[in-house]
């Protein structure tokens, strides 16, 4: 037995790849790939998981790194094809580094927004509030298909981009808020917030489209081969300043992929009730279109790669349209079920929610166990508490402040308040 | 040597009388620049200067623009540059908002009065709000003004004459705010005196400043963009009568000067706005609001007037157009109403 692990592991021990858990000292261990069960390999039990708890702790270090798989073939959903000769791929490798990333960035995001959802009931959070549980594998798939490097924009639902683009929770829930903490400082609020390449965040349905086509223009403008990703939800897929954006970015060959979100429901008006036609990857015309399962995070990577691929070679713009879906209704001042049937939403919970699809396919090939997803649940559990005590504890911005940032690099000036005595101080 | 250079300094004048001949000095002919090509101008030096500006609107570029003012901008800087847009001011006001927030500097043209019924969302909403640079509007019959001065956020500004036109588009585009240029296209083909100062490359009007236009002491006439020409028409007709206006051409419609007018009504006492834009909740009502706030109000000896706009949507015959907008009569009618005379 010793010896095959020996000579796997001088086999394999050119392979590049880190040790799991900061397993420091058991690097050739680590770079085995492909390793089956324990029975299957006549190991003794210890070594399969299913051992105590106890030993299995104590073996932690042994057990994480031996019994995994390192990474597992899927096959997913063909794509529906619009003025496309083929697509992406039909099947992709998901390795447990990327699956376990992907759980975590997806258990982030749903705990972070169940807990906006608590934070609002409890009026900590006021005003607009747009939930985006359910379309988890829409903002973890699309970020794993792009790089830091290329710009994503998107509309009021935009609590998940701004967490995969880079914030954290902390900043995200001081902001909701209404915190000094926040990343806008608590004057921005839930339809506001920014970051590196993430443009918001916009309250105007349809508006960030023109925006994005915009971005797409500066990204070939400066020849950088980057990419910008514009979402805009099946409501705004009818608004008109779409098809004018259309137009130009497929005019100029601008990289623009444009992505429709469709969850089936602008707000409370089904697609059925507000499309004529409702294959909204057609809509683009002239842009060639996929139509993509919205729920399996596979599925968005590997048309997220695709389509970045097209755009990048300069072909112009693309359409994905994700079909995904909301638990939560419109905002949380929508119960979201007086236009669809509780029914409907549990059986997206119990067949096609993300998160589960994703926890089935790696415990299925190995790539994680129950125990340690369970694991990784507590860990985001923690973060999110610890955030969400951040947010609520975190003070007010300052009423000093109510005047900054008006302008970008100007000198200081006044702003009149609310009558002619009142004068705030402004500052960039 | 002292001694040689402290000749070579002295006026030529003061040299010994036999040395008859020397150079004529004549004043160089005043340099007429017409507001169409002050504006040409002001876009084609910022172009050059920095990589990043570029131009996008209707007929911009191959038609060398709808009014002419980006004439010979395609030629000398190509397709990257200056960008023929398709009829969707909505659409490319966005698309210039959102490359100005990815870091270019765009000068988005609207032809038309369809740029406020469509594009204001993009430029409020998108614009305003989110601290991005420039974008710059044509006027049609409306004067919108009012309309965007209302705005925390924008910057507003509103040329008058050539030297106006180019210092304020330069700034516009160095700003890093979003900034409404409100080109009256009236005025594109009048020609003015251009100043040696304009002439260079990095002339600039700085944004929020008034300028004087003619000094006066009986009392201050505030306007901006084409009016002002008729607030001095009336000026002059006015000192052959023995009154004479301070005639203050605001520039900047938002942040507006407001020390400048005050400082003028506390000398004059006397008070009166011009503005081609409607009378209601108008460029004039708010210096007169501003003014009862400040100082100048205890130095006013008269109620201050507006003179505005017809109070209707302008109307298309010839004579009714002419009198929905300020006329000379009108301004010098306001002026001895106010003064009593």
């Amino acid at each position: 037995m010793r010896k095959m692990l020996a000579a796997v592991s001088r086999v394999l021990s050119g392979a590049s790849q880190k040790p799991r858990h900061g397993f420091a000292m058991l690097p050739s261990l680590v770079s085995i790939s492909r390793l089956k069960q324990s029975s299957q390999l006549g190991l003794p039990k210890c070594w399969d998981y299913s051992y105590s708890l106890k030993t299995r702790q104590a073996s932690r270090v042994l057990v994480a790194s031996r019994n995994f798989a390192n990474d597992a073939t899927f096959e997913i959903k063909k794509c529906d094809l619009h003025r496309l000769e083929e697509g992406p791929p039909v099947t992709t490798v998901l390795t447990r580094e990327d699956g376990l990333k992907y759980y975590r960035m997806m258990q982030t995001v749903r705990r972070m927004e169940l807990k906006a959802d608590q934070l609002y009931k409890q009026k900590i959070i006021r005003g607009f509030c747009h939930l985006c549980d359910g379309q988890e594998a829409c903002c973890v798939g699309l970020e794993a298909g792009i790089n830091p490097t290329d710009h994503l924009i998107t509309a009021y639902r935009a609590h998940g981009f701004t967490f995969t683009r880079g914030l954290s929770v902390r900043e995200i829930l001081a902001e909701l808020t209404g915190r000094k903490g926040g990343c806008a400082k608590g004057k921005g609020g839930s339809m506001h917030m920014y970051a590196k390449n993430f443009y918001g965040g916009n309250g105007i349905v349809g508006a960030q489209v023109p925006l994005g086509a915009g971005i797409a223009l500066a990204c070939k403008y400066n020849g950088k081969d980057e990419v910008c990703l514009t979402l805009y939800g099946d409501g705004a897929a009818n608004q008109g300043q779409i098809f004018e954006a259309y137009n130009m970015a497929a005019l100029w060959k601008l990289p623009c992929i444009f992505i429709c979100e469709n969850n089936r429901y602008g707000m409370g008006t089904s697609v059925e009730r507000a499309a004529a036609s409702t294959d909204y990857y057609k809509r683009g015309d002239f842009i060639p279109g996929l139509r993509v399962d919205g729920m399996d995070i596979l599925c968005v990577r590997e048309a997220t790669k695709f389509a970045a691929a097209y755009c990048r070679s300069g072909k112009g713009p693309i359409l994905m349209e994700l079909q995904t879906y909301r638990y939560h209704g419109h905002s949380m001042s929508d119960p979201g079920v007086s236009y669809r049937t509780r029914e409907e939403i549990q059986e997206v919970r119990s067949k096609s929610d993300p998160i589960m699809l994703l926890k089935d396919r790696m415990v299925n090939s190995n790539l994680a166990s129950v125990e340690e997803l369970k694991e990784i649940d507590v860990e985001v559990r923690k973060e999110i508490e610890d955030a969400a005590q951040f947010a609520t504890a975190d003070p007010e911005p300052p009423l000093e402040e109510l005047g900054y940032h008006i302008y970008s690099s100007d000198p200081p000036f006044e702003v009149r308040g609310a009558n002619q005595w009142i004068k705030f101080k402004s500052v960039s | 040597m002292a001694a040689v250079s402290g000749l070579v300094r002295r006026p030529l004048r003061e040299v010994s009388g036999l040395l008859k001949r020397r150079f004529h000095w004549t004043a160089p002919a005043a340099l007429q620049v017409t507001v169409r090509d002050a504006i040409n101008q002001g876009m084609d030096e910022e172009l050059e200067r920095d990589e990043k500006v570029f131009l996008l609107g209707e007929e911009v570029a191959q038609y060398d623009g709808a009014y002419k003012v980006s004439r010979g901008l395609w030629k000398k800087y190509g397709d990257k540059r200056i960008i023929d847009t398709p009829i969707s001011e909505m659409g490319f006001a966005g698309i210039a908002v959102g490359a100005a927030m990815a870091g270019l500097r765009p000068i988005c043209e609207f032809m038309t009065f369809n740029f406020s019924m469509q594009a204001i969302d993009q430029v409020i909403n998108s614009a305003a709000k989110t601290y991005y640079m420039s974008g710059v509007a044509a006027q049609h019959s409306q004067c919108f003004a009012a309309w965007y001065g209302h705005c925390p956020g924008l910057k507003v500004v509103s040329p008058w004459n050539s030297e106006d036109a180019k210092g304020l588009i330069k700034s516009a585009i160095r700003d890093n705010n979003p900034v409404v240029v409100l080109e009256n296209e009236l005025m594109y083909g009048v020609p003015f005196e251009f100043p040696p100062e304009a002439q260079s490359k990095d002339f600039l009007i700085p944004i929020g400043k008034a300028k004087i236009e003619r000094q006066g002491t009986h009392i201050t006439v505030v306007s901006h963009s084409r009016p002002v020409g008729h607030c001095l028409e009336a000026a002059a007709v006015l000192s052959k009568e023995g009154v004479e206006c301070e005639v203050i051409n605001m520039r900047t419609i938002r942040p507006m000067d407001m020390e400048t007018i005050e400082a003028s009504v506390m000398k004059t006492n006397h008070l009166v706005t011009v503005e081609g834009g409607w009378p209601q909740f108008g460029v004039g009502a708010e210096i007169c609001a501003r003014i009862m706030e400040g100082p100048a109000f205890n130095f006013l000896d008269a109620p201050a007037v507006r003179v505005t706009g017809a109070d209707v949507p302008m109307p298309y015959a010839k004579i009714l157009e002419d009198n929905s907008i300020p006329q000379v009569k009108d301004i010098i009618f306001a002026v001895k109403k106010t003064l009593n005379i």
